[in-house]
């Protein structure tokens, strides 16, 4: 068998897959929360829970009206997003004249309440989606094997990051968006709604966490914690890459997945903690990020 | 074209403009003049709605905007220039001049634009905030004149710019003027606002103490010191 630096090479391969993919979550994740903090400067702790709810919507579109994965793939995000819209408008927006602290109070709260009522109805061990036919089997890459849909995963990451980082800095909408960013006021007094371009931003990050949320239906199983689990270190991941940079989130969030795998084979206790021992020392040495600006 | 009556604002506690009257006619370059704090440059977010409480009447081409958001006055037909600028620094020249909206056809056309503001054009692709003042401030001015906005609100074009500068700035607001803009300048630098102007509004304590036509302007010459304190 083939060893590199003293581990066989499918193990290392193995990890380094599994890395790229919770970096895909970490990136798409993250993404949508420094786009949502950008703008409406708030920390948005129901990110995980709409990520969760995403893959339920998944699991309920295929369960009781029999549309399958690539409807999903599309409905399952716009649903999520106008959920996030109307939230947005009737309830977020009351906060924003107060501390920031009050945002995230009423997200957590918010995200609790999503988890408790997705508990009462599927009970906390959830459900189970199956992979969609056209991207279930194993691939042979020669030096391992991958399951097709792990590939789609990683593939479909990469398409969804490099579209909304296209959108966001190449894009005139993107450029409205960054410019209300910086202020607010004068935009607005330019002829722009602001307070729906404000509505639209929070409906489009929560769309992305719930389309992640598709993706990672037919991986793990969908349950009601499913976002908590991966919602912690995508904090992390904002913190190590800076607020507000989509370039940072991106690569800080694959970046750490790698990290976090490789961890995994040379010293596996150090797994859980990585991320976290990598934000300590990044916050030592640039507390705004390695992608923020001061 | 523009017409405010009995306009009171506030931010908080403290009552700014106590019952300002003045009136912009099609066609008019008209500045507010003042000391530092007499309440020129609220005047001018009262009329964008950008003050947290106003009263009073603020009529723009017939219709009464005293109680419509920024985005609603913007879209009437009024472009704000701010004093601080407003130069967006993570969009690029480009970006930041194609930034607003066209709210009303027969916007000034970006080829014109270019040739008012050469400088513009050669430095397209830098971020916004790494130009030159004067050239922030041609931006500023620049990015209202494309969306078809008639009435151009300008708060201190001159202010921290060298003298050439400032010469230049005059320059381009007389050829705005003369392609038919209406302008609202409120100025400091007295003599750069009388090279200008129509009529001047003398602010004080958040109300127009007086109205001077430029051709009268000599005269008042002794009073006008006195007031503005230069």
């Amino acid at each position: 068998m083939v060893m590199i630096l003293g581990k066989p090479a499918p193990l290392l391969f193995g990890q380094l897959l599994l890395g790229i993919i919770n970096g895909s979550f970490y990136a798409m994740l993250s993404m949508g929360l420094a786009i949502i903090f950008g703008l409406l400067r708030i920390i948005n702790f129901a990110h995980g829970a709409m990520f969760m709810i995403g893959a339920f919507v998944t699991w309920g579109l295929f369960n009781y009206l029999g549309l399958g994965f690539w409807w999903a793939l599309i409905l399952s995000p716009l649903i999520v997003g106008a959920a996030g819209f109307v939230l947005e408008r009737t309830v977020i927006q009351r906060i924003y004249k107060l501390d920031i602290l009050y945002g995230l109070l009423l997200t957590f709260g918010l995200a609790q309440i999503m988890g408790g009522v997705m508990e009462n109805y599927f009970g906390s061990s959830g459900v189970s989606y199956d992979t969609p036919d056209l991207l279930s089997g194993v691939l042979n890459l020669g030096f391992m094997y991958m399951p097709v849909y792990r590939g789609f995963v990683v593939f479909a990451a990469a398409i969804i990051c490099f579209a909304t980082w296209f959108a966001i800095e190449k894009t005139k909408l993107g450029a409205l968006l960054r410019a209300a960013t910086e202020n607010p006021a004068l935009v607005q007094a330019f002829g722009v709604n602001v307070p729906r371009l404000i509505a639209l931003t929070f409906a489009g990050g929560v769309g992305l966490a719930a389309l992640a949320g598709v993706l990672a239906a037919p991986l793990y199983s969908v349950n009601p914690g499913m976002g908590d689990d991966l919602i912690n270190t995508v904090f992390a991941v904002v913190v190590i890459g800076g607020m507000g940079s989509i370039g940072g989130a991106i690569l800080t969030g694959f970046g750490l997945g790698i990290i976090e795998g490789f961890t995994d084979v040379f010293y596996p206790p150090g797994s859980a903690v990585v991320v976290f021992v990598v934000m300590a020392a990044v916050l030592l040495a640039r507390p705004a990020g390695l992608f923020g600006k001061a | 074209m523009l017409e405010v009556r009995g306009l009171n604002t506030w931010y908080d506690e403290s009552h700014v403009l106590h019952g300002l009257d003045f009136e912009v006619r099609e066609g008019e370059v008209v500045t507010l003049l003042g000391r530092n704090g007499a309440g020129k440059t609220t005047a001018l977010k009262s009329i964008m709605g950008l003050v947290p409480r106003r009263e009073g009447s603020i009529k723009f081409r017939g219709a009464e905007l005293i109680n419509a958001r920024p985005d609603k006055v913007g879209r009437a037909g009024i472009g704000f220039c701010p004093e601080e600028r407003g130069i967006f620094a993570g969009l690029n020249v480009t970006e930041n001049l194609f930034l607003p909206p066209v709210v009303a056809p027969g916007g000034m056309s970006v080829e014109d634009i270019f040739i008012l503001f050469p400088n513009l054009k050669e430095r397209a692709k830098s971020p916004g905030t790494k130009l030159s003042g004067g050239e922030q401030q041609m931006l500023a001015i620049a990015r209202i004149l494309r969306t078809g906005a008639k009435l151009l609100l300008l708060d201190e074009p001159t202010e921290g710019l060298a003298p050439v500068i400032v010469q230049q700035i005059g320059l381009m607001i007389a050829e705005i003027k003369r392609r038919g803009f209406t302008v609202l300048l409120v100025e400091q630098n007295f003599r750069f606002a009388s090279k200008l102007a129509d009529r001047h509004y003398v602010v004080e304590h958040g109300q127009v103490v007086d109205m001077i036509p430029n051709d009268q302007l000599a005269a008042k010459m002794d009073d006008l010191h006195r007031r503005l304190g230069i």
